[in-house]
């Protein structure tokens, strides 16, 4: 199995290990809703080391990666961060993805871990026309999540850099400790928070692994396991690739319009889905709740009207807003807020709403 | 807790007997590797199980739970109050975290369950 430089900090702090796309990684430490809450109320420590980096470098950067996202990479400008899709030929997803702009020459994509060879191929392929190169320097670079309103003052020990000017989606090249690394505002948890990417040792990351878990314990900042991970980005309704997004459903019936630039000029997959957003869509990604009991989870059938429609995406006990909570597929007719359905538990029909999302947005 | 009243099954259910009538649960193994639980569902009142049937689910945030009946019988009475209070499972397993209580029909069927020191023992080797 693979194991990402922190991985001897997960024994050490007493992680629940699994194998996720071939990593050794914790599912949890604490327990999952221990370390959800945490996140929500003061912070969590994840090792997302995984994650995919790849970088773009050449003089035509910005046409090549412009290209091939659905977002408008033209108007970044170096230190700024932008979420995205990887479209396919017809508009649904490769992946999903940050891009960082470092200069006008050099992006760096961030995808997910079980997509990276598919992802690195497509993306090599397809800049090729362009004259630029495309690395793939994942297997280099750690990257550690800080999450969580005390975020802040926990990293501002670590680090001299202005991390405390940082806006939402901003990047700076700074220092961790004494290793040079690239610290964004970013994060996958819906709180306030950090994502610091860096290359070390695997007892330089460790250790600081370690020592964040330590000076963290203050301010009730915890390590976190990729459990809480998926129940903290599913409550404020981030899309996880292969649940909630995937090479059959499009941008636009991922309920994702707004990483859409038609304006941009051409990227793939724009004429398929300039047409569906013409024409309208048939399906969309809602969020709901369930009105009676039970647990909605992720294949769960979905019935309208008796009839079997589509299959939950993503679904979780909210452990933060303690009531069910998924997303599904609806027909268009069916996908306003208070929308009735059912979802098949154990061969019960349980009434479902669909309701505003994101379920949680944080306050300040 | 003293647990000398109670007696285990290889899946992490507790019985504890009185006269023709056995309280089931889950260990605190069991709530501690569930985590967070959210919801129960219960078997019914009434129904009859051999051992070794689900019978019941436990929701924890993680995943669903089956619960293996640990004797044959029918149930007589099941723990409405973890309809509201489902956390009581993790924080009083063996007492107000009891899920059902079955009229078990064959107490042969006690002899394949472990003493707490046996338990105890079965757990270290997993």
């Amino acid at each position: 199995m693979k194991k990402t430089t922190i991985n001897s900090a997960h024994y050490h702090l007493g992680g629940k290990m699994v194998d996720f796309f071939g990593w050794d990684l914790p599912v949890q430490y604490s327990g999952l809703s221990e370390e959800h809450n945490a996140v929500r109320t003061s912070g969590g420590i994840f090792d997302v080391s995984h994650m995919g980096e790849i970088f773009i470098k050449g003089d035509s950067a910005l046409d090549a990666v412009q290209y091939i996202t659905s977002n408008n990479i033209s108007k970044l400008k170096p230190g700024k961060i932008l979420y995205t899709a990887l479209p396919t030929e017809n508009g649904c997803f490769v992946d999903d993805m940050l891009v960082y702009m470092i200069t006008e020459k050099e992006y760096l994509l961030v995808v997910n871990a079980a997509n990276l060879e598919k992802d690195f191929k497509w993306i090599s392929s397809k800049v090729e026309r362009f004259g630029v190169s495309a690395e793939n320097l994942s297997d280099k670079y750690t990257q550690i999540a800080v999450q969580g309103p005390n975020a802040e003052k926990l990293l501002t020990q670590f680090t001299s850099d202005k991390i405390g000017e940082l806006k939402y989606y901003y990047f700076l090249t700074g220092k961790i400790g004494n290793i040079d690394a690239i610290i964004s505002r970013t994060g996958y948890t819906g709180e306030d928070g950090f994502e610091i990417y860096f290359k070390a040792d695997e007892k330089t990351a460790s250790d600081l692994f370690i020592n964040l878990a330590e000076k963290g314990k203050d301010l009730g900042i915890i390590p976190a396991g990729l459990g809480a991970r998926d129940t903290l980005r599913l409550e404020s309704k981030m899309s996880l690739y292969g649940n909630d997004i995937d090479d059959s459903h499009t941008i636009l019936e991922a309920d994702l319009g707004w990483i859409l630039k038609f304006k941009q000029g051409d990227f793939i997959g724009k004429e398929p889905l300039l047409k569906q957003k013409e024409e309208g869509i048939r399906r969309k990604l809602v969020g709901f709740e369930l009105v009676e009991k039970g647990v909605p989870r992720h294949g769960y059938k979905v019935f309208i009207d008796g009839k079997h429609y589509s299959e939950v995406t993503s679904g979780t006990f909210a452990p933060f807003l303690r009531k069910p909570i998924g997303l599904v597929y609806l027909p268009i007719e069916h996908s306003e807020v208070g929308s009735r359905f059912h979802v098949e538990i154990r061969g019960k029909q349980i009434e479902a709403m669909v309701v505003e999302t994101p379920f949680y947005k944080r306050s300040s | 807790m003293d647990l000398t009243n109670y007696k285990f099954s290889k899946d992490h259910e507790w019985v504890k007997i009185e006269d023709d009538i056995a309280s089931v649960g889950v260990s605190d193994y069991a709530q501690k590797e569930m985590g967070d639980v959210v919801f129960i569902e219960l078997p019914e009142k009434g129904s009859s199980f051999v051992k070794g049937d689900a019978c019941s689910n436990i929701e924890s945030v993680k995943a669903v739970n089956d619960i293996f009946s640990p004797l044959s019988g029918e149930v007589v009475d099941v723990n409405t109050t973890l309809e509201d209070t489902p956390e009581n499972v993790n924080k009083d397993p063996y007492r107000s975290g009891w899920i059902y209580k079955i009229k078990f029909s064959d107490p042969a069927e006690l002899t394949d369950l472990l003493d707490a020191n046996q338990y105890e023992e079965y757990l270290k080797g997993i």
